[in-house]
């Protein structure tokens, strides 16, 4: 019997050489006369172990990482085909204590199977929950989503069984369901680790709310900066159709779902709803006004449901389970879970899926293990470029939609991007504006203009030009464009800008006493 | 790594065909305009009417959707496209000097193309390669912890010549 060795295709891993170690295994196991069955499966999400290498044995998964090709022979001469140890052994990948302990509901299945392969899928749960609402009423699978706690995972927050329930309730000859995967937030990479890692998952969620609203045809919108997850989904739709997974007759139920993905063109506004809706229309993503509501006058005028990634990804788990086993995690009204990424100069970087309710301080020492320069962390971006920096003192709030409000703060998409002490605040909130000018879609002008202006008055009170003036005019500019722009581009750059400048004056110049 | 631009000179007839191959999709057009890049490099200023045209939109309106996107270009690019993420989390490892290194060692700003046509230098922002940067895009390529060191090698790299080019 052959042995089987694991080798991730995810975008991480091949970034640091996977597909190097991959043909290096294969060539060896050739040279050496060895049987393997080479599997390219997603990615754990543990990406400071990456290109982190499995071997099927009797006692399980043993893991190698981080891997080089120059380490595949030594690998062989320790007998890493039968778990043999090496000093890149991690012992059995399951016991990770970084993976051990967390709660993946959502991104339980990626880094396990080949991506690509529906029978790996469906023998890990996959499917089920698909199954079971093809048993049952369009209303009562909304109202498992309802009961599930479930909010939008794209930043927003929104319950999506409301979502689902306008969209079912409102009467069209086509719907739609369209997949928001345009995951343009830095610090952001869980979208890309489910289409890459387990794209059935997201197509299974997909399927489900078409069925559930009534929608018939579904778009996936993914950015172009990633080119693997386009391919994977595009071969995923090819195979799940062919089995009859998607199609006119959804396995015999009588129930048509089409799935198409689109790919966007290097635009950061097309993650928002009405833009990117605009975008698959073939226009430019400018930004809609609403009402109405995509729920009611969505994609070419019609009613559609548009969710992020990570919530459609966890919509199977919650049909199979049941919406109170989902529900179960969480606190407050932030329920179940949500995979977290810790980004920039973080030691472990990787996803992190865990019940809502922990604290920073819990994902950046616990799991991250601190910064990766050694040095101490001073401040940490939340929720992407729109997202409030956060000092230390801020780091034990629990990771909760309303606690993250209350503090100006949000939890968006759940990417952390972390900063060591050598990180310049108000650098950065220079930069918080000079990409919200980059990006702004021009149809509002407090933020094609706010922005623009913003950068030149950070610009002045660095240069210490008048700098009490210009700090109330930077203060002034934010409130403009937090309650003047139509979206929360322009609405939300000033969360970076004012949080850099009232948690860290002393970067602006600023004695720290004399702050607001 | 593949090579992102191809160097033959679009034909109208080459054109005509893939616009016709998109046209009845609904919202074609930026499918049609992806299309067309993945083939000449570019989105060649002659499809513009043909688009527009086939499309029933205004040539204005054409030029609006290649315009607004960051992705789409009027002008072939060089041989090999490197973009360097600028993002935070990119930035918090070291992206801002290596964006640094990287238009002081190819001697060219964003947008531009080495003399040599060898390379175009491109800013973008993300790749979701967050926890491993600084990150680059090299044609379809995404390498992570990129130091200047490893850049100047991967520029040396897309800079032999390999056969399968030498033969295009």
């Amino acid at each position: 019997m052959s042995i089987r060795i694991y080798v991730p295709i995810d975008s991480t891993a091949l970034s640091l050489g996977a597909e190097r170690v991959a043909t290096a295994i294969a060539a060896e196991a050739a040279r050496r006369d060895i049987a393997i069955e080479l599997v390219r499966n997603g990615s754990r999400g543990a990406f400071w172990l990456e290109p982190m290498v499995e071997v099927q044995t009797p006692a399980g998964r043993m893991a190698y990482g981080p891997v080089q090709p120059t380490d595949v022979a030594p690998l062989f001469d320790a007998g890493f085909t039968t778990g043999g140890r090496h000093t890149l052994s991690l012992g059995p990948a399951d016991d990770i204590p970084y993976l051990k302990h967390q709660e993946r509901l959502t991104s339980g299945r990626i880094g396990l199977t080949d991506p690509l392969d529906l029978d790996d899928y469906i023998n890990h749960g996959g499917y089920i929950g698909l199954c079971s609402a093809l048993q049952m009423s369009g209303a009562d699978v909304v109202k498992e989503v309802t009961d599930s706690g479930l909010r939008g995972r794209g930043g927003a927050g929104f319950p999506t069984g409301i979502k689902w329930n306008t969209v079912r309730g409102a009467s069209a000859s086509r719907k739609y369901v369209v997949c928001n995967a345009d995951e343009g937030d830095s610090g952001t990479f869980s979208d890309r680790m489910i289409m890459e890692g387990d794209p059935y998952c997201l197509i299974e969620g997909m399927t489900i709310a078409g069925i559930a609203v009534g929608a018939t045809q579904g778009y996936i919108y993914l950015r172009s900066e990633y080119p693997h997850a386009f391919r994977t989904l595009q071969e995923a739709i090819r195979r799940a159709r062919a089995a009859g997974w998607l199609g006119e007759d959804v396995r015999g139920s009588g129930r048509t779902f089409e799935l198409e993905v689109r790919l966007g063109a290097g635009a950061y506004i097309c993650g928002e709803e009405t833009s990117l809706l605009e975008s698959l229309e073939g226009k430019r993503g400018i930004v809609r006004f609403k009402p109405p509501l995509p729920a009611l006058e969505g994609l070419f005028g019609q009613p559609t449901v548009i969710n992020n990634v990570i919530s459609l990804a966890s919509v199977p788990v919650i049909l199979a389970k049941g919406g109170a086993f989902y529900r179960d995690y969480g606190m407050g009204r932030s329920r179940g879970t949500l995979p977290f990424q810790l980004a920039g100069n973080i030691r472990r970087g990787g996803l992190v899926e865990k019940a809502f309710g922990l604290t920073m301080n819990e994902l950046l020492y616990d799991f991250g293990g601190g910064s990766l320069s050694g040095r101490p962390i001073r401040a940490v971006q939340v929720g992407g470029p729109l997202g409030a920096y956060l000092p230390e003192s801020q780091f034990d709030l629990p990771l909760d939609y309303e606690e993250y409000a209350k503090h100006g703060a949000m939890i968006g998409h759940g990417g952390i991007v972390v900063f060591d002490d050598m990180v310049d605040m108000a650098r950065m909130a220079r930069y918080a504006m000079e990409f919200c000018a980059v990006e702004s879609c021009g149809k509002c002008t407090p933020c094609r203009i706010g922005s623009t202006r913003g950068v030149e008055v950070i610009d002045r009170i660095v240069a210490n030009e008048e700098r009490g003036r210009n700090i109330a005019l930077l203060q002034s500019l934010c409130d403009t464009m937090v309650n003047g722009s139509l979206c929360a581009l322009g609405g939300m750059a000033p969360y970076p800008v004012l949080s850099a400048l009232n948690h860290f004056p002393e970067d602006f110049g600023i004695a720290k006493s004399a702050a607001a | 790594m593949p090579s992102h631009a191809r160097t033959h000179a679009p034909g109208s007839l080459e054109i005509g065909r893939l616009i016709e191959r998109y046209a009845d999709l609904p919202g074609s057009l930026l499918p049609m305009l992806h299309a067309l890049q993945d083939e000449f490099g570019c989105v060649p200023g002659q499809a513009v009417p043909v688009i527009a045209q086939r499309l029933n939109l205004s040539r204005a309106e054409v030029h609006g959707v290649i315009t607004f996107y960051h992705h789409f270009r009027t002008h072939p690019p060089g041989r090999h496209i490197v973009q360097v993420c600028r993002a935070e989390a990119c930035q918090a490892v070291g992206a801002t000097a290596l964006e640094a290194h990287a238009k002081q060692g190819l001697g060219i700003d964003f947008h531009e193309t080495t003399a040599d046509g060898a390379v175009t230098l491109e800013a973008v922002y993300c790749l979701g390669n967050c926890a491993t940067g600084p990150s680059l895009r090299v044609d379809d390529d995404i390498v992570g912890r990129v130091t200047p060191d490893r850049f100047d090698a991967i520029i040396a790299e897309l800079r032999t010549p390999r056969t399968s080019e030498a033969s295009e």
